[in-house]
């Protein structure tokens, strides 16, 4: 056991995990964060994606121990108010949903990219998307909700 | 799965790490960026007793120019080395690779370092390192050593570090006035590994191809070069029958292998395309780059 502090969609958060357990595990486990979803566990899906320090990353390629000190944002901290934040609103508006076991991988994606991208084009985020995987392949919808989402954010 | 029991020493400085992995050998496995090494601990495909984590060794990561040289550190993650305007202005087929290792997610935590001393034969960056001719340092108990990048790869997923080395960093020379360069890969989908990829690079001094460096990625069970296209080429002005003939002398004698992607004919027969592509493509950056 490790002891770790790290703060979590704006909270600071202690744990003891195992070395071996994941960022995923441990978000899911002792944080009850149960929105990071686990598909694959070895990196292949995208599913389990989150923000650490301001870049997406697959929370099942990381261990837990080495997310201490860092800041972290879930799917659950894009929208603290109990609304949704832009991305979400505008995928929930372009039905870029259906069984949405994928879905929070893809937004915590698209909102990462499109903070450092705020101009991208259909094709960047089509290659910014690639390694999620959608099993339901619903991709167009979401390629059509992450454009509204984009262009949304540069109207405001 | 989730990954199995195993120990974990998490060192700030590379004297620390050096002691871990004299005192553990080819019991510890070394974590980088984790892309590579989580998913195969995942699988049971490694199973080191203990994890050394260089991630808190903040002396291992960075890139800085010396003459003639980029040397790069071993804990440098990839989208870093991405960003980098030092990369890519004097390594420019470096620069043209790091976009197509893996997705955006992987890049975030993935190292240069790591990928190289993974050494997957199908992965873009041991192909440029080959081709280039980058150096490796490395560190041990008993010192220092500079591997040079033909020495070190030596089969699939193994090099020539040994199990009481740390790889420090990776050295790249910066491109000579008149080069000019191309990554070329066919892969399933944007981020995958590599069906067959080709670090391609030319000098041009006159008009006339004075440096000539091609290395395949997923044709055998490292990096190899294609010694004969690029004897062939050196001397020689750039044209369509020139880079025919290179094609066929890179892809006479290699034997790639099959799988779900491919057959081995197929293999041979698009390594050939990305070598006239790599070609052409190189030669117009050259002239682009003047």
């Amino acid at each position: 056991m490790v002891d770790i502090t790290l703060r979590v969609n704006g909270a600071t958060c202690t744990g003891s995990p195992e070395a071996r357990k994941t960022l995923a595990d441990f978000l899911r486990d002792d944080l009850n964060l149960t929105g990071t979803h686990v598909g694959c566990e070895h990196g292949v899906c995208g599913a389990c994606t989150v923000i650490v320090d301001g870049r997406a990353v697959r929370s099942c390629l990381m261990l837990a121990v080495q997310a201490a000190d860092s800041e972290v944002t879930t799917i659950e901290g894009l929208a603290p108010d109990g609304g949704l934040g832009t991305v979400q609103q505008a995928m929930w508006d372009s039905h870029s949903f259906q069984c949405g076991f994928c879905t929070p991988g893809f937004v915590m994606q698209a909102v990462a990219f499109l903070s450092d991208h705020p101009d991208a084009g259909e094709q960047q985020i089509r290659e910014a998307l690639s390694g999620n995987i959608c099993r339901c392949t619903g991709y167009q919808s979401i390629i059509d909700g992450v454009l509204l989402a984009a262009e949304r954010s540069r109207k405001r | 799965m989730k990954l199995p029991y195993v120990e974990y020493e998490a060192p700030t400085t590379v004297a620390e790490a050096i002691d871990l992995l004299a005192e553990h050998l080819d019991q510890a496995s070394v974590l980088a960026g984790g892309q590579s090494l989580i998913p195969l601990l995942a699988l049971r495909l490694a199973r080191p007793a203990v994890l050394i984590d260089i991630n808190g060794i903040d002396e291992l990561s960075g890139v800085s120019a010396t003459d003639g040289w980029v040397a790069i550190g071993a804990m440098t993650r990839e989208y870093v080395a991405e960003k980098s305007e030092s990369v890519a202005d004097t390594v420019p087929l470096l620069a043209a690779a790091l976009p197509l290792i893996g997705h955006e997610a992987i890049r975030s935590r993935g190292t240069i370092g790591g990928s190289l001393a993974h050494a997957d034969p199908a992965a873009e960056l041991p192909a440029v390192a080959r081709a280039l001719d980058a150096e490796f340092v490395v560190r041990g108990q008993s010192g220092e050593r500079v591997v040079p990048a033909a020495q070190w790869f030596e089969g699939y997923l193994t090099t020539s570090r040994r199990p009481d080395e740390l790889l420090l960093e990776v050295r790249f020379p910066t491109a000579r006035r008149g080069t000019g360069i191309s990554f070329q890969e066919v892969a399933r989908r944007h981020g995958d590994f590599a069906i067959v990829g080709l670090a391609a690079s030319l000098v041009f001094s006159g008009g006339v191809i004075s440096d000539a460096r091609l290395a395949f990625a997923g044709i055998s069970d490292m990096p190899v070069r294609a010694a004969a296209a690029e004897d062939l080429l050196v001397g020689e002005r750039p044209s369509t029958e020139l880079f025919d003939e290179a094609a066929r002398r890179a892809t006479g004698d290699v034997d790639p292998p099959a799988d779900l992607h491919g057959s081995s004919d197929y293999r041979n027969t698009v390594a050939a395309v990305m070598v006239r592509r790599g070609l052409r493509a190189a030669a117009d950056n050259a002239r682009e780059r003047q």
